[in-house]
């Protein structure tokens, strides 16, 4: 069980993705299945691999026991199916999350929205605001990454020379953090 | 990547069908599964595999950095002037019905741009993350593969 080879883990974690879909889709969740697809097996693979490339190819050994976070591990995870004992079964027309706004929703998006797919109409319409949000956080997440990773616009002619990962002059304005 | 010819030739064929898809799944939302950030996603894995198989800096000749930071923010920003559109037009924010003469219509008009804003921004997103990640790479050597 002790993988120190992080391609390997990688790959495993595409797999696992890839897999998920499969379960999302057999749930009928086909938006959130292909989502799981595109973005859990596919992009998300090749970015832990481009930081792969970055950083190292296998896993240090670590320096403490791993006792005290299997310990950790094993508590939170009983908490989390001890949590689930209490939950509604699967499909239950009577669980809680079926009788607040859901019917409304779901009566409504063919007079309201008029399209036939209720995921969108309720993503794009009924929730447009939450969906703004989302698109936002995206939006933050690439600035993130443009900020700490990308050093302005002429980032991607410039070599990296210096084995600490520094790229010589030209920093953006925000780059004098410490 | 001179000497993968199965890759690059596999490659040129794929590329077109992922980005076609990419477009259906973008503007079939409303009626099948799929919308914007699927979309993206796609529409950037069809560049993502470009630059992996053909080298990043063709892949950035294709999709200039400046011009897919531009996107990024170009999304959202469409994504939030519908909602002001529908301010405007005497609705609330976010509120597509009016954007029409027919409140279906203005809904349905409504959610394929707001879609379309959600798309360009998780498509330059991805895009943009996946290049700034790769360009900090030393370019990996053949051998390697």
């Amino acid at each position: 069980m002790r993988l120190r080879n992080l391609f390997a883990v990688v790959m495993l974690t595409g797999v696992f993705s890839l897999l998920s879909a499969g379960l999302l889709v057999n749930l009928d969740a086909v938006d959130v299945a292909f989502t799981e697809a595109a973005v859990g097996a596919g992009i998300s693979t090749v970015l832990m691999l481009a930081t792969l490339a970055l950083t190292a190819r296998r896993e240090k050994i670590p320096a403490h026991t791993p006792i005290l976070p299997l310990i950790v591990v094993l508590i939170a995870g009983a908490a989390l199916i001890y949590g689930t004992l209490d939950m509604p079964r699967f499909g239950d027309p009577k669980a809680p999350i079926h009788g607040h706004v859901a019917p409304k929703y779901i009566e409504g998006s063919r007079t309201e929205i008029g399209i036939p797919n209720i995921v969108t109409s309720v993503l794009a319409s009924y929730r447009g605001f939450d969906t703004l949000g989302e698109v936002t956080v995206i939006f933050t997440a690439g600035i993130g990454v443009l900020l700490l990773l990308g050093g302005g616009l002429a980032a991607g002619t410039r070599r990296r020379d210096s084995s600490d990962g520094h790229t010589p002059g030209g920093n953006p304005p925000s780059g004098d953090a410490p | 990547m001179r000497h993968h010819l199965v890759l690059r030739v596999v490659t040129k064929m794929l590329i077109s069908p992922i980005l076609l898809f990419a477009l259906y799944v973008q503007f079939h939302g409303d009626y099948g599964p799929g919308g914007g950030f699927q979309a993206g996603v796609i529409f950037a894995a069809a560049f993502i595999l470009y630059a992996l198989v053909f080298s990043l800096e063709t892949a950035r000749k294709v999709a200039p950095d400046g011009v897919v930071r531009a996107l990024m923010a170009t999304g959202v920003l469409l994504y939030a002037s519908v909602g002001i559109a529908g301010l405007l037009l005497g609705g609330n924010y976010l509120d597509y019905s009016v954007l029409a003469h027919d409140s279906k219509q203005g809904q349905h008009l409504g959610i394929l741009i707001i879609e379309f804003g959600v798309g360009v921004t998780v498509a330059a997103v991805m895009i943009t993350v996946f290049f700034t990640f790769a360009g900090r790479n030393p370019p990996i050597s053949d051998e390697e593969w």
